[in-house]
């Protein structure tokens, strides 16, 4: 246990050292305040829009955003140790293989999870301070539950990005896999099911499409944040189908932990079955 | 007798069809240090993560202090341990303190080590720079204080003198001679090790995953039974020495103006010593035994030889007379 604290902690400091922190930070943060400020311009407008406006769009581009940081941050995590030949060494220090892959684990979260806490919250704080938030209330909420859920979708993807560093031998190839993973999940996916509902004439059972949309973590990360505005509904796409099945949120994040428990559970299980 | 460091018994370890190591036997005792050599894939680093407990054998039995490597104490053989891997490249965006603190501190060991054990490496002067400007030599030396963390009584260096200057490589020695000196046992893996005969107590030679000869540097000269070779700086003719020396065995030739290079069989040695010492014409003579080299090369041109001739191993080979594995 103390090693993964170890291990854990030099992963951390190892972001904070080649600036990812700052770079995502900046990013998330940028990113909000913008969309806030900007989020209106389409309808001829610049200045603060509504609370329920920046939370949608900004959630619709997070979900873009937000996998893609987590793969590219830790596709290498494993595999890279690999190749410099430090795993090796790793492995034969008094520490189970499990403690080496959750210390890293934890280290890149922290890493996601501190970026997204700071970026999105400062972001918040300058929204309250200079926009003409009628109900600090509501933003203060929706913004706690946007950075809670992207927290988890974010270390979901690190989970994903586990799962292929321990299971190719090249980081260019945990690359090219992690890029396919991200088009999959936040792409190719909602087409496919696009494709479904349009192809059988919408004759798909409303209750099975609803628990289909379960199946990704994006989708869960959508929904989790349109439900909160009922309002923001008909802005929302495909997403908003799942907004009607009234999930719980509470329900719905359990099912983005789910989705950060199961790839970073067979990339644990792999990595203890592997051959040095 | 103490108990010995480690004990290889007929280990095999077969990759699916693959056999990696076969009925390989050795044993380490306290203080001694091990030159394991052989060619790529020869098992080399096979019989090292066996060691080292990243692996299990397949078949034989492996005990390294006493206790399988692999099993519920292998935590604790970790502390006595000390590993150079080979080609490792430390986190570059990191100091060399830095590194060896995050080793260090993994291996359950104060940070107060890192500072002394850079200065005794001669690392001192270049602790706090990153590792990405060390040149290979110092992220050699890095490697080797890393495996020198926490005192480690075995200690398995992997192509340890890779990059090392003739300098380094001679401090590299005189350091391994130092901890044999405290009774730590150290295994030095290599491809060939050039000088490194009066720094180990054995040589244990691989080929294609089999023990092909192992014992003290005599002991392998004798089995391999090479001829050492004299020269001479005389006037007398090849053809002439040959024929004085012919009930010896030795082969003679001319090699430049004045020179003769003789190959004499080890147990002729004296007697052609003495011989030559009473001729009058020779001028000068120095004499080379076998070196690990040449008998690193002879065992492992019986492996070829045998691939090539025969296809089924004969046992002579892999365990020559009078050498104890």
């Amino acid at each position: 246990m103390r090693n993964l604290m170890i291990v854990a902690g030099k992963e951390f400091r190892d972001g904070l050292r080649n600036r990812w922190v700052l770079a995502i930070t900046l990013v998330f943060g940028l990113l909000a305040v913008g969309l806030a400020y900007f989020g209106a311009a389409a309808s001829g407008q610049v200045g603060f829009t509504r609370v329920s406006t920046t939370i949608v769009s900004l959630s619709s581009l997070a979900v873009f955003l937000i996998p893609l940081i987590a793969l590219m941050l830790a596709y290498d995590s494993i595999v890279g140790e690999d190749e410099q030949g430090t795993l090796l060494l790793l492995l034969t220090y008094p520490m189970s293989r499990v403690e080496i892959l959750a210390g890293k684990f934890l280290g890149h979260a922290a890493i996601l999870g501190v970026s997204t806490l700071v970026g999105f919250g400062v972001a918040g704080a300058i929204i309250a301070a200079l926009g003409s938030v009628e109900q600090l209330g509501e933003l203060v909420a929706a913004l706690a539950l946007f950075i809670l859920s992207a927290m988890l979708l974010g270390w979901a993807f690190i989970g994903f990005a586990y799962l292929i560093s321990v299971s190719v031998s090249e980081k260019s190839k945990a690359a090219g896999i992690a890029l396919v993973v991200w088009f999959a999940f936040v792409i190719v996916f909602d087409l496919l099911l696009l494709g479904v509902l349009v192809g059988t004439g919408g004759q798909v059972s409303e209750g099975l499409f609803h628990y289909l949309l379960l199946l990704n973590p994006t989708d869960i990360f959508r929904i989790v944040n349109l439900t909160f505005f009922e309002a923001a509904r008909t802005q929302a796409g495909l997403a908003s189908i799942g907004a009607d099945a009234a999930f719980h949120p509470a329900l719905l994040l359990g099912a983005l932990l789910a989705w950060v428990a199961v790839p970073l559970g067979l990339a644990l299980w792999i990595f203890r079955r592997r051959e040095i | 007798m103490t108990q010995p460091v480690i004990e290889m018994r007929a280990v095999g370890k077969r990759f699916g069809k693959l056999t990696a190591l076969d009925e390989v036997s050795l044993t380490l005792k306290e203080g001694e240090v091990l030159g394991l050599m052989g060619h790529n894939g020869a098992g080399k680093s096979t019989s090292m993560k066996l060691i080292l407990g990243l692996i299990r054998p397949t078949s034989g039995e492996l005990k390294v202090f006493g206790h399988d490597p692999g099993g519920a104490a292998a935590n604790d053989l970790r502390l006595r341990l000390g590993y150079l891997p080979e080609n490792v490249q430390f986190y570059e965006q990191l100091s060399g303190y830095e590194v060896l603190d995050y080793f260090a501190r993994l291996k359950r060991i104060g940070t107060g080590v890192v500072r002394p054990l850079l200065e005794r490496v001669g690392l001192g002067h270049a602790m706090y720079r990153r590792v990405k400007t060390y040149s290979k030599g110092m992220r050699q030396r890095l490697g080797l204080a890393q495996a020198l963390i926490g005192e480690p009584r075995l200690m398995l260096l992997d192509e340890p003198t890779v990059g090392l200057d003739p300098m380094a490589t001679r401090d590299f020695y005189g350091m391994v001679d130092e901890l044999r000196g405290r009774g730590v046992s150290v295994i030095l893996c290599s491809h060939v090790l050039p000088g490194v005969e009066r720094h180990i107590d054995r040589a244990a030679i691989l080929g294609r995953g089999r023990m092909l000869a192992s014992g003290s540097i005599d002991e392998l000269r004798q089995a391999a039974d090479l001829p050492l070779v004299m020269r001479l700086r005389t006037a007398r003719s090849p053809e002439s020495l040959a024929d004085a020396l012919r009930s010896h065995g030795v082969l003679a030739r001319q090699t430049a103006a004045g020179r003769i290079e003789l190959e004499v069989p080890v147990r002729a040695k004296v007697a052609v010593l003495r011989s030559l010492m009473a001729d009058p014409e020779v001028a000068d003579l120095d004499m080379e035994p076998p070196t690990l080299e040449s008998l690193y090369a002879h065992f492992d041109a019986t492996i070829r030889d045998r691939a090539e001739a025969a296809p089924a191993p004969t046992a002579t080979l892999d365990a020559p007379q009078g050498v104890s594995a």
